[in-house]
């Protein structure tokens, strides 16, 4: 996780609290570099959805899809320099009125192996005549 | 640096934080940038029609992230959230022009007083409708 991604994406989600984006001010707070807020991590977890969308087997029209609910359970924050590991795992799949509904979610490790954070996201995928 | 909020001074119904942002095109075109994620009904009229969108639409995870900013600048440490879930009940629409505003209104929801846990409960609203459904951050104040 380069620092300058964490910045960008503090600034663009309108964070202003100093230890996303003053390197200066995480350590004093005893980070080790800038913290990635919180909302951060659908960035590393885009990345396995977009394999799991991807695959030409899941046969799912990514027109279609609408994000219905977001979630993260920390154990700690994403700190610049991490280097993280995410698995994502398919928890539901519900048939609803012609629409399908996902849910995934994305188990993020450290070097370490050491729980850092889930994301879970809840797709719908509308059908032809949704 | 702010200091951490008494668990022991918090009452449920207590408004926390509340912020107003004002949403531009130019805001969503740099959160497509930061996240990677370019769906044109974000940018692009054209395309948020022909889908039959009422316009541009923000990204719901830019509604998301700056929904929880006043409640980390109140924790005054963003280690202190360890729980942040929501659902996209209604999409902010962003006009080329004017814009929109989110309105954010964080209130305690709950207090666990052996865990010394809060629940905040985040009411966010566009033209007074509310975009996100059971915004809830649990934050630690041990």
């Amino acid at each position: 996780m380069g620092r300058e991604k964490i910045r960008e994406f503090a600034r663009a989600v309108f964070a202003s609290h100093p230890t996303f984006l003053d390197p200066e001010a995480a350590r004093e707070a005893g980070y080790a570099d800038v913290v990635a807020p919180p909302t951060f991590a659908v960035v590393v977890q885009e990345q396995t959805l977009a394999q799991l969308l991807g695959e030409p087997d899941a046969g799912i029209d990514f027109s279609r899809v609408v994000h219905g609910e977001q979630r993260f359970a920390y154990s700690r924050p994403i700190v610049a320099g991490d280097e993280l590991r995410a698995t994502l795992t398919v928890t539901s799949l519900k048939s609803l009125g012609g629409n399908a509904m996902v849910t995934a979610e994305s188990t993020i490790v450290d070097a370490s192996d050491a729980h850092v954070v889930t994301a879970t996201s809840t797709l719908v995928i509308r059908g032809d005549d949704a | 640096m702010t200091a951490t909020p008494e668990f022991d001074t918090l009452t449920v119904g207590e408004v926390v934080a509340d912020t107003s942002v004002h949403l531009t095109r130019d805001a969503l075109v740099r959160y497509a940038g930061a996240s990677g994620d370019f769906n044109p009904i974000h940018y692009r009229d054209d395309v948020a029609a022909s889908v039959g969108l009422p316009g541009v639409l923000a990204h719901g995870m830019l509604t998301m992230g700056l929904a929880v900013q006043p409640v980390i600048d109140w924790l005054g440490d963003p280690g202190r959230m360890v729980d942040y879930g929501v659902r996209f009940t209604r999409p902010v629409v962003v006009d080329p022009a004017d814009g929109a505003t989110v309105t954010v209104v964080a209130k305690v929801g709950q207090l666990d007083g052996e865990a010394r846990t809060a629940r905040i409960d985040l009411t966010a609203s566009s033209n007074d409708a509310t975009v996100l459904g059971r915004a809830q951050v649990r934050v630690s104040l041990a």
